[in-house]
């Protein structure tokens, strides 16, 4: 049997982008972004732009999962941050529980300062995902109870 | 792990692409990104080594259409076929929602379907799945070959529990995307379940 699906309310959305807003300004950063440990984009807030953030996310799960495969052959649970630094950009990503927390930012803004904003932030985060996890599959009024073999279909026609 | 969006009405799921080395996987991901309109997929990544080996994985986004007001997106991934990459074939079935494996139809390439067969069980145990319940397909690949298995007998070493079986030649992209659209039913029934 495949997980339990995550469904995020549009309330639930707009507080996480709210939170991701603040940081975003708190630490001078050019795009924040909320990926689960899958891969699948949670939210994004910034300057998107054209910037591939699907596959920015995909490569951010893989790298976590990498790395931590590399912790636990040394005896660690998890690198719980990542860096990596650019001439000119750079990305931050703090794991925090199963959600990570990935930081764009440029010169106009530090590792440390970034840092700092997503160790005070990851709390708030993990306690709303925590709420979303303990929503019910069955009590929510899911649009997928009805679908049919034909709405299958029609994807592929 | 499937993940709806009400705010963005999005379904996003995730499809693994597995099987032994040489058998296909990116050759039938690589197809449905030729194949597919460019407002519909996103880039295809590719982790490989420099003589185009896969190292970690491949990666692609679908957008396949509409249901119920929700965009369906499918996150298809492929896995090293390798042996000694097994490490990152386990991770990459973390928070998967539907397995194709990919067989080899050669003869001389049925002990790696088989050991690919078992490491894919294995595998999704250690991530607590089980094979018997999961969305699954099996495509029997390289149909074109000389040196091939008849079908039947394919399926009777790899089918394991009834599991749609699709004949491909990924290179053509024959059979490709009836391998998706079985996989991809498969998961999009299990939300029905709920």
């Amino acid at each position: 049997m495949a997980d339990t699906p995550i469904l995020l309310r549009e309330q639930q959305y707009h507080e996480i982008k709210a939170v991701l807003a603040r940081l975003r300004m708190e630490a001078e950063a050019r795009i924040v972004f909320l990926v689960d440990k899958d891969g699948q984009q949670i939210a994004a807030q910034g300057d998107v732009g054209n910037l591939d953030t699907t596959s920015l996310a995909s490569l951010v799960a893989g790298n976590v999962a990498a790395t931590s495969g590399m912790a636990q052959l040394i005896g660690e649970k998890e690198f719980p941050t990542l860096s990596h630094e650019g001439d000119k950009e750079s990305i931050h990503i703090a794991v925090i529980g199963r959600l990570l927390l990935v930081v764009v930012f440029d010169e106009r803004s530090s590792l440390g300062l970034v840092k700092l904003r997503s160790k005070q932030i990851a709390r708030q985060l993990s306690s709303l995902f925590d709420e979303i996890l303990r929503a019910d599959f069955d009590d929510m009024d899911s649009p997928f109870a009805e679908i049919t073999d034909a709405d299958i279909d029609s994807l592929f026609s | 792990m499937t993940f709806i969006n009400y705010a963005s009405r999005e379904i996003n799921c995730k499809i693994v692409y597995y099987g032994p080395g040489l058998c296909g996987k990116t050759t039938n991901l690589q197809h449905i990104f030729d194949a597919t309109a460019p407002q519909a997929k996103g880039k295809l990544i590719s982790l490989a080594t420099e003589t185009d080996r896969t190292l970690f994985f491949d990666f692609m986004p679908l957008e396949l259409g509409t249901v119920r007001g929700f965009k369906t997106r499918f996150h298809l991934y492929t896995v090293p076929g390798q042996v000694f990459y097994d490490a990152s074939r386990k991770l990459i079935l973390k928070g998967v929602d539907g397995v194709v494996f990919v067989a080899d139809s050669q003869e001389e390439r049925m002990d790696a379907n088989i050991e690919s067969l078992y490491n894919l069980e294995e595998n999704l145990q250690t991530q607590g799945y089980d094979l018997m319940k999961i969305p699954y397909v099996l495509q029997l690949n390289k149909r074109d070959l000389p040196n091939i298995l008849p079908v039947v007998d394919l399926k009777t070493e790899l089918q394991r529990k009834g599991e749609p079986v699709v004949e491909a030649v990924a290179s053509t992209g024959s059979g490709v995307f009836d391998t998706l659209k079985a996989v991809a039913k498969q998961v999009l029934t299990e939300l029905r379940k709920g």
